[in-house]
């Protein structure tokens, strides 16, 4: 491995943990390579409205972060990749096949106008927005996006689909309504100011030599259709905790308005049903999923900042509040703002003459209690990305049980995965905030550094000839 | 497939055999036009009317476990009708593989046979379902019901617990709506479809049981059904009983699953009361 | 009333009772109160049934006097809805087992309303006694 290989960092998620750890190295002097599998960084703290317990607005203290990293001199950034093959270099490093995916889009010529986003006529679900709102076919996640540079999904482009089918001489495909889907459109291109439309795009293979890697691949949560007892995949105002947030959110499909996505009414009663699969050893996951008991206190005394005469409930089982000043905002939501907590967990949710019928227990007054509300709440479990026990296997990082990945030492080393010169952040480890998801990274970073400093030395201290010891 | 007929042990229970006969001669009509043989377990007994509970009530295998044996000697699986028969005979048959020494115990007590655990226990809407095939039963449909709007009502004992009936998800059952579908009805989803009607406690406890089951009935009648679809005895019993009362206008027929499809086949000398009025007029 | 709560009770022979009948880890229950909101017959129960098994844990046994045992339906409900996996039913039929042991039968064959016996599904009846008789 060359030495500059070596010491080249590579870091596979850009979160905010990714994010983080990839600045601490570049901005040490190290180069870093940064793989991330969406159109652009942020990750779920982009499509966050604000974060607890400050109530700072998630993009205003994210973007800093993400526009210094997409510029940064030393940072090689990968968007809309995957890791594809990995192997050991001679010197304890890798050698990592990254497949860059086919936007369609040349982002040397696009300055992302956007003009493209706004002419394409058909729209889809939008993972990003959580079933909230739909995006076009070509997209950028959000209007800060880093890179703000759109990818165009093939899967759903009449033009690509219609243009494949008539090269492989198919008949060309339907859309749902029986008729064949036109050829006519490239709106996109038509459009298109600098002609950065590329249909002949494919994936490109990119190989780089690094020295160590962080995996910071972060989480997902459990899909509400696995609770059909909360009418969760089918009841249209029975959402996630990521969507209410982008009903919040000022950027997001409401412009920051809370409304039933169903009909677009305003919630007089916002439920929130804490431990939706989580705590559940016999359907859902075993764990705490650490996180909700704040995000659900902070989301309730959001919708009672924007409909002060609304009503919030959330259905606990316990109330978790142990880092620093979270104690204080789960009480300030409950004394001042009047979120009313009742303790027990949801039976059942179903919808009745319009309404959400939630049947619960207030254990702490042993009443069995029925509230009827507007919208609804889960706060579903964490879980690891679907993807993220694959790529860590790539690197010989095992996984648990619960899919999420095994430090070396849980104890003593969470940041070390046993594996030289592999290392983890994040709530790919498990669930985690914010702050604790930070300072892992940069925990993870000063391995990296560690690491890179002592081959360094070794390297300049070495005899000429002799070859570079692994840390 | 086949138009061979599959065969198959049944066992009615004492309910089908008196106060619900209309449900016995529907499901044998039905089950014979789609193939079926039905054969009738050899000098049986009551099932025991409810699954033992508690550890130490072996004894109380006997009555479920003497019905087991009889069925295992046909080689057949052991197909039933009513509700709570299929409960109590499923989850003994599982309690008992599960509990070796138990069935130890117990086989000591019964003189006809050793319970091996060989039979699987079948309830015949999963043997319409899974066996048949929707297409050979849409095959057999001359009088789709069209326009008719049936609420499927499930009760609890079909479903629950999940794992041991082995029947349908016990959160969003779909056969009895799949099967009003083939037969060209229109299900009706309400709220209420696998709340409990009130069981036994008709017996112990009239006004809770009447409570429940007036609370189905509503649930059913405010989401627009014409009709409730049953596969328990018990569960019509308590459901006819709450309407009692009431003027007949303002009444739901409550009618099995086999009346139903018998209704759907043309035969209607055994789809019972509440398709005769719709033949009348 | 303050209850003094001997710690020989916990684990001591109404506890072992119990769960030698249902078969049940009492502690399992870490009382997020699903089973009691889920359950149809609260309405008519003096305690919820996660108060039941909460007392039951305490090796209170002043709990085999509530009517909530006797107003369950045996519907399994709360056992399928329980995060934990207890089966509460079988220990609502193991408090059953307890109160007619130390007291009267609850279900009287001879008062079985006349109604009934003609009409109703035996298998109601059956069940019925077998689960209130002594």
């Amino acid at each position: 491995m060359s030495a500059a290989g070596s010491t080249t960092a590579l870091v596979v998620g850009a979160g905010i943990g990714g994010i983080t750890a990839a600045l601490d190295i570049a901005n040490s002097g190290f180069p870093v390579v940064l793989v991330e599998r969406e159109p652009s960084i942020g990750g779920h703290m982009a499509q966050l409205s604000e974060t607890f317990p400050t109530l700072d607005c998630s993009q205003c203290i994210m973007t800093p972060r993400t526009v210094e990293v997409g510029h940064h001199d030393l940072v090689r950034l990968h968007t809309y990749s995957e890791i594809e093959s990995v192997r050991r270099s001679d010197s304890g490093g890798f050698v990592v096949g990254i497949r860059r995916r086919a936007a369609y889009v040349d982002g040397d010529k696009c300055t992302g106008c956007g003009v493209c986003q706004e002419k394409c006529p058909f729209k889809v679900e939008s993972a990003f927005e959580r079933g909230i709102g739909p995006r076009k076919v070509i997209y950028t996640l959000s209007p800060q996006a880093v890179p703000n540079k759109p990818v165009l999904d093939a899967e759903h482009c009449r033009y690509l689909q219609s243009k494949w089918d008539m090269q492989a001489g198919r008949s060309p495909s339907v859309d749902k309504n029986g008729q064949p889907v036109s050829p006519k459109c490239g709106a996109c291109a038509k459009f298109c100011p600098t002609g950065a439309l590329n249909w002949d795009q494919q994936d490109t293979l990119v190989e780089e030599e690094v020295g160590a890697v962080i995996l910071a691949t972060g989480y997902d949560l459990l899909p509400a259709s696995r609770l059909p007892e909360y009418g969760g995949g089918e009841l249209k105002d029975v959402v996630d905790g990521l969507a209410f947030e982008r009903l919040l959110a000022a950027s997001g499909p409401t412009a920051g308005k809370v409304l039933r996505p169903s009909d677009g009414a305003v919630p007089k009663h916002v439920v929130f049903v804490q431990c939706s699969g989580s705590r559940d050893p016999e359907r859902g996951v075993p764990y705490c999923s650490k996180i909700c008991c704040l995000y659900v206190a902070k989301q309730a005394m959001l919708y009672k900042h924007r409909v002060p005469d609304g009503e919030a409930s959330v259905f606990y089982i316990d109330v978790r509040a142990g880092g620093k000043g979270y104690e204080e905002f789960v009480t300030r939501a409950q004394e001042e703002h009047h979120v009313r907590y009742l303790r027990g967990k949801v039976s059942r949710i179903y919808a009745e003459d319009g309404r959400l019928i939630v049947k619960g227990v207030d254990t702490l007054s042993h009443r069995a209690v029925e509230v009827q509300a507007d919208l609804v709440v889960l706060a579903t479990a964490i879980v690891p990305r679907v993807s993220t026990p694959g790529v860590a296997g790539l690197f010989g990082v095992a996984a648990d049980e619960n899919s999420f990945l095994v430090s070396g030492d849980e104890e003593m080393a969470p940041v070390e995965s046993g594996a030289e010169g592999v290392f983890l952040a994040g709530a790919a480890l498990g669930p985690k905030d914010i702050p604790e998801t930070v300072a892992q990274a940069s925990g993870a970073a000063a391995k990296v550094l560690s690491l890179f400093l002592r081959r360094r030395m070794a390297e300049t201290t070495a005899p000429a000839g002799e070859g570079m010891r692994a840390a | 497939m086949t138009q061979a007929a599959r065969a198959y042990s049944y066992f009615p229970g004492c309910t089908l055999a008196t106060t619900a006969v209309d449900y016995d001669l529907s499901g044998r009509a039905v089950a014979a036009a789609l193939g079926l043989e039905l054969n009738e377990v050899p000098d049986w007994n009551c099932c025991g009317a409810t699954f033992p509970l508690s550890a130490e009530n072996v004894m109380s295998f006997i009555a479920p476990a003497r019905v087991l044996i009889a069925a295992e000697r046909s080689g057949h699986d052991l197909a039933t009708l009513c509700a709570v028969c299929f409960h109590v005979l499923k989850r003994s048959d599982a309690y008992l593989r599960a509990h070796s020494e138990a069935a130890e115990r117990l086989n000591a007590f019964v003189t006809e046979g050793d319970y091996t655990g060989q039979t699987r226990v079948r309830h015949l809407l999963g043997v319409v379902r899974d066996d048949v095939g929707w297409e050979a039963v849409k095959q057999r449909v001359a009088a789709p019901l069209t326009g008719l709007a049936a609420a499927p009502y499930y009760g609890c004992l079909l479903l629950r617990p999940q794992e041991e009936m082995e029947f349908d998800q016990a959160e969003r059952p779909r056969v009895l709506q799949d099967l009003l579908r083939v037969l060209g009805a229109t299900p009706v989803e309400f709220p209420r479809q696998a709340e409990c009607c009130g069981s036994t406690l008709v017996v112990s406890a009239p006004d809770a049981n009447r409570r429940l089951s007036t609370a189905v009935v509503d649930s059913a009648r405010r989401a627009g059904a014409a009709m409730i679809v049953t596969a328990c005895p018990l569960c019509k019993y308590n459901l006819d009983q709450a309407q009692a009362g009431r003027p007949s206008p303002e009444q739901l027929p409550v009618a099995y699953f086999t009346q139903v499809m018998a209704a759907a086949f043309g035969m209607l000398q055994v789809a019972g009361p509440a398709f005769a009025v719709e033949a009348a007029t | 009333m303050r209850v003094v709560l001997d710690p020989l009770a916990l684990h001591g022979a109404f506890i072992r009772e119990i769960e030698a009948i249902s078969e049940q880890n009492l502690l399992a229950c870490n009382q997020c109160g699903r089973c009691s909101a889920g359950c149809p017959l609260v309405e008519e129960m003096d305690l919820l049934p996660n108060q039941i098994i909460r007392l039951a844990q305490l090796g209170l046994d002043t709990v085999v006097d509530s009517t909530t045992p006797w107003m369950c339906a045996a519907c399994l409900m709360c056992e399928a809805r329980c995060p934990k996996g207890v089966d509460l039913p079988r220990i609502m039929d193991a408090l059953r087992q307890i109160a007619l042991r130390r007291g009267e039968s609850r279900v009287v064959a001879g008062d079985v309303d006349p109604a009934l016996l003609a009409g109703a599904p035996q298998m109601a009846i059956v069940g019925a006694l077998r689960r209130g008789e002594k």
